[in-house]
């Protein structure tokens, strides 16, 4: 009997929880359902009700609705988050945390999102997951609040600093909480004064940001006064951090224009081609990275990260193979007439924009960044995106290489002797016909080296190279003709010249200050910065 | 009957047998000709390709349909390369030698400038589509795109009241376009409160590509606490290099979003737009518009051009009214004669591709609505705002001290495309 009983009241108990557990679904399914109902400003309301109600499905929610992936079915009215699977979307039900099945795009509605929106969920997924396992997520919680600093969120915070055992994020709970202070209005005048001081530590700009707000906020005056001293320290340390800032900048700036001259600085600098198709080759290697990059999306895309390492060799294939042709066909009809090969180059140039303009048509192409040139990291003060640190390196190794084969290698020596001294290269021996051609390719190859790389920082389209030509001749001219270390400290000083004079005058008379700049010097120094001397010269 | 309306009647029969027998002999006689002045080659082919493609493809449908007047259609395509003085040349020689009843072409504001007096001297009709800076109104020019009231002064409301944006980049690329743009938007953003610190103006060469410092400037302005956004008007090639900078120093759209004007669904088809996502553009269609008359356009687009995947911007959009307006001007003229359809084209409404229908104004610019789009990872714009009804396009700025007494109105007696509302005269600038 008392064995039948006890059954009934574990039947009965069981019973009540599973009422309760269907209540809280419940509820949970309106909070959701709301979200993806009404005007923007009532999705807000319905944010902060779901974000507050202490589910554990809330996180995941509105990460998904931040990131854009939640989705409503069409057919039976669900609220679903979505995963990219192939060509489908596997979906797991919001409310249950379940799977779903698949479905395609067609089949679903997105639940919309705006800007606004989108800072919103960012703030209260940031108090939600402060007490996520994972530091990478607790940190990126504790930045989110401190872009948008919530009141509402100092409890959570509190105990969150408690429960923190890793120092770093410790210390950025720590300044989110002096932000959440200083936009606090209940917050005590020391415990304000107490945050200024963290965020003053802090020193950057997002700290900036949050220290302005202060001082535009403040109500008590001795905040205000403290506000204003904490971010003009911080002002000034970012200003010195500036000028460091500016350096990396040139430099980079002046990788591009050193990976677009450099050759040049082979056909013009030491053949003397006036080769205005310089530009073209660059941008076939570009569209060079555009092919390879279409078959491996099609055919492997696991080996996309590795795209433009393919690319590379094909690239400098294409282009010096281009460049050989061009030789042989034109520019060996020309040698000693300057003007008429400056004329069937520009020419030939226009023949090619065009060219690559019907065969892939005038719209831009897009050349996706491998995962390890997107994004940036921190150095001091100053961002340093991973795209730029590459192509920084990849130029002075494609320098380091081209110096390695002119002054190392049998084609360097042949190259050496040909441009010094033709007719006693060709008595001794050497085919320069067959050395003139190399060296064309070889300094079209590299032009198209450098498209591999500036396809990841500018358009692929056919006017690509227009826009390096002048650069290149002016690099080339500035550095000294005939001389490939003149063309690195060229590149390089007419990088940081420019970056540096870009803030002060903009980026339009910045660029004619450089041109009058270098106008000026050639008049004093026609042969550029390392003139090459001696009988070579003549 | 008055002796007016005895007149009328009988002009309009007149008109009538005269149609008559005009389209009865053109059914023999030659094709109606339609010229197509865009940049085939140059820096602007980028553009501009897709416009000739569209205006062939709609000529194509027309002819489907049996043509105008009885008389079939024909396309003469010529390729003023982004040069602006051939765009004169190539203008005059539509008109001259080709005889061609209407042109639709020009893209940027300096080629409309250079072909302007050829179309005057010649009387001419030319139907412009892109979205312009105004401060113009010609008796040959029919504006199809957007002035700046229809564009630029809604997109930042849109920023002020909704995002509440306190601070200001105006970021263009330096020509004309951009700078009259920026300095009604700065005149306005003044009026509205903003102080002159609060507003931060950058002009940058065509085809900028080494966006580095200027977008840490944008950061460094961004970072004072108030809520930043930037207006950019910066044009063709030199988006993909800034938004790719953009996106490598973290500027999200939630911190600091970019809207830009001159960025279609085009532009976006270069870049991975997944770091872009939530940057706005202000335009006055989308392809992502839904509506049946978007949906058989767009599938219209895509069978002609032969690729599933083509996309459709604005001033497309723009060329697809122009094209129908100036077919309804000449069905209502009964004759291709420019000054008669110049005439009839005043009040000829036809459906916008947004959901709406578009009337051309006396100051021969068309009604528009505005749409705020924000973009999505799939290089569509995703409509987060629009106006309620159409806006009639302000050509003379209220907000410059040149031009806030003109008004335009091609309807006869004024007859006049800068007429001072304060000397009563026509001509010249405001005081």
């Amino acid at each position: 009997m008392s064995l039948l009983r006890s059954l009934a009241g574990l039947l009965s108990a069981l019973a009540s929880v599973m009422i309760a557990g269907t209540a809280l679904a419940a509820d949970l399914q309106t909070l959701v359902n709301n979200l993806t109902t009404g005007s923007f400003g009532d999705r807000e309301t319905a944010i902060g009700a779901l974000a507050a109600s202490g589910e554990a499905q809330a996180a995941p929610i509105l990460e998904a609705l931040g990131a854009g992936r939640l989705y409503v079915r069409k057919s039976d009215k669900t609220v679903v988050i979505t995963k990219a699977d192939g060509n489908q979307l596997a979906l797991t039900d919001a409310v249950t945390g379940k799977p779903a099945g698949t479905a395609t795009e067609g089949e679903l509605d997105r639940v919309r999102v705006n800007n606004r929106l989108r800072g919103v969920i960012d703030a209260a997924v940031g108090s939600l997951t402060l007490m996520s396992p994972d530091p990478r997520v607790r940190r990126e919680a504790a930045d989110s609040l401190l872009k948008r600093p919530d009141p509402a969120a100092l409890g959570a915070l509190d105990t969150a600093i408690a429960a923190e055992k890793d120092t770093g994020v410790k210390a950025a709970f720590a300044e989110a909480r002096a932000a959440v202070i200083l936009a606090s209005p209940e917050a005590s005048k020391p415990q304000k004064l107490e945050a200024l001081d963290v965020l003053q530590k802090r020193g950057d700009r997002d700290a900036l940001g949050v220290l302005q707000a202060a001082v535009n906020n403040a109500a008590d005056a001795d905040v205000k006064q403290a506000a204003t001293a904490a971010a003009a320290s911080v002002r000034q340390t970012l200003a010195a951090w500036e000028a460091v800032q500016n350096v990396w900048y040139g430099i980079s700036l002046g990788s591009v224009l050193l990976l677009a001259a450099i050759g040049l600085a082979i056909t013009f600098g030491t053949m003397g081609v006036i080769n205005m198709a310089h530009g073209e080759m660059v941008m076939l290697g570009a569209y060079t990275t555009f092919v390879v990059q279409e078959v491996i999306r099609t055919s492997a895309p696991h080996l996309f990260d590795a795209s433009l390492l393919i690319a590379l060799p094909l690239a400098f294939l294409v282009a010096g193979a281009v460049g050989i042709a061009i030789e042989r066909g034109i520019i060996r009809f020309l040698y000693g007439r300057p003007l008429e090969t400056l004329l069937a180059t520009w020419g030939l140039s226009l023949v090619l924009q065009q060219a690559v303009r019907s065969i892939f048509g005038p719209t831009n192409r897009e050349v996706g960044a491998p995962s390890w040139m997107s994004g940036a990291f921190k150095l001091g003060q100053i961002d340093i995106t991973y795209g730029r640190l590459w192509i920084v390196v990849f130029a002075l190794a494609v320098f380091a290489l081209l110096i390695l084969l002119l002054r190392k290698t049998p084609l360097g020596l042949y190259m050496r002797a040909v441009t010094q001294n033709r007719p006693m290269a060709s008595a001794m021996g050497i085919r320069t016909p067959r050395v003139d051609a190399l060296t064309f390719g070889l300094g079209s190859g590299i032009a198209g080296l450098a498209g591999v790389a500036l396809s990841q920082i500018d358009n692929v389209s056919p006017n690509l190279g227009q826009g390096y030509i002048i650069d290149s001749f002016m690099v080339v001219v500035f550095g000294g003709v005939g001389n490939l270390f003149g063309t690195l400290v060229g590149a390089l000083s007419l990088g940081i010249v420019n970056k540096f004079l870009e803030p002060y005058a903009g980026a339009v008379l910045g660029k004619i200050l450089v041109l009058v700049f270098i106008i000026l010097f050639i008049q004093r120094r026609p042969r550029g910065l390392f003139a090459l001397k001696g009988r070579s010269v003549e | 009957m008055k002796l007016g309306s005895i007149v009328r009647t009988g002009l309009v029969a007149a008109g009538l047998v005269a149609g008559a027998v005009s389209s009865a002999f053109a059914q023999a006689g030659a094709p109606i000709k339609v010229g197509i002045l865009h940049s085939l080659s140059g820096t602007m082919a980028i553009s501009e390709t897709t416009l000739k493609d569209v205006m062939l493809m709609l000529i194509d449908e027309q002819n489907k349909k049996g043509g105008v007047l009885g008389r079939k259609l024909e396309a003469v395509v010529v390729d003023p390369a982004s040069n602006w003085p051939l765009f004169a040349e190539k203008a005059r020689e539509l008109l001259q030698k080709d005889k061609v009843a209407a042109v639709f072409g020009c893209w940027t504001s300096v080629s409309r400038k250079s072909v302007l007096p050829v179309f005057e001297e010649l009387n001419g009709i030319l139907f412009y589509p892109v979205q312009y800076e105004g401060e113009e109104s010609s008796r040959n020019v029919f504006y199809t795109g957007a002035a700046p009231n229809q564009q630029a002064i809604p997109a930042v409301d849109y920023l002020m009241n909704n995002e509440k944006v306190q601070r200001w980049v105006l970021a263009g690329t330096d020509y004309v376009y951009p700078r009259t743009t920026n300095k009604i938007l700065e005149a306005y953003l003044k009026q509205k409160g903003v102080k002159q610190e609060d507003i931060m103006i950058n002009y940058t060469p065509f085809g900028h590509s080494d966006w580095q410092s200027i977008v840490a400037d944008i950061k460094k302005f961004g970072s004072a606490g108030k809520k930043t956004a930037v207006v950019s008007t910066i044009n063709g090639d030199a988006n993909v290099p800034f938004y790719k900078e953009l996106g490598n120093q973290g500027i999200k759209a939630k911190d600091i979003p970019v809207v830009a004007f001159s960025v279609g669904e085009e532009e976006l088809a270069g870049i991975d737009t997944k770091p872009l996502v939530g940057h706005l553009a202000a335009w006055n269609y989308f392809q992502s518009v839904k509506n049946p008359t978007n949906e058989a356009f767009i599938k219209t687009w895509q069978t002609f051009t032969k690729n599933p995947k083509r996309v459709t911007n604005d001033p497309m959009e723009a060329h697809v009214i122009g094209f129908n307006m100036w077919i309804e001007a000449v069905k209502k003229a009964g004759t291709t004669d420019p000054d008669a359809v110049i005439d009839a084209m005043i009040g000829v409404t036809v459906p916008n591709l947004s959901g709406g229908l578009s009337a051309m104004m006396p100051n021969h610019h068309i009604t528009k609505p505005v749409l705020i789009g924000e973009i999505q990872d799939n290089g569509q714009f995703d409509t987060v705002w629009q106006t309620p009804g159409l806006l009639v396009a302000q050509e003379w700025s209220p907000y410059l001290p040149d031009s806030k007494d003109l008004i335009a109105d091609w309807r006869k007696p004024m007859s006049c495309g800068n007429f001072n509302v304060v000397t009563g005269k026509c001509g010249g600038k405001g005081k």
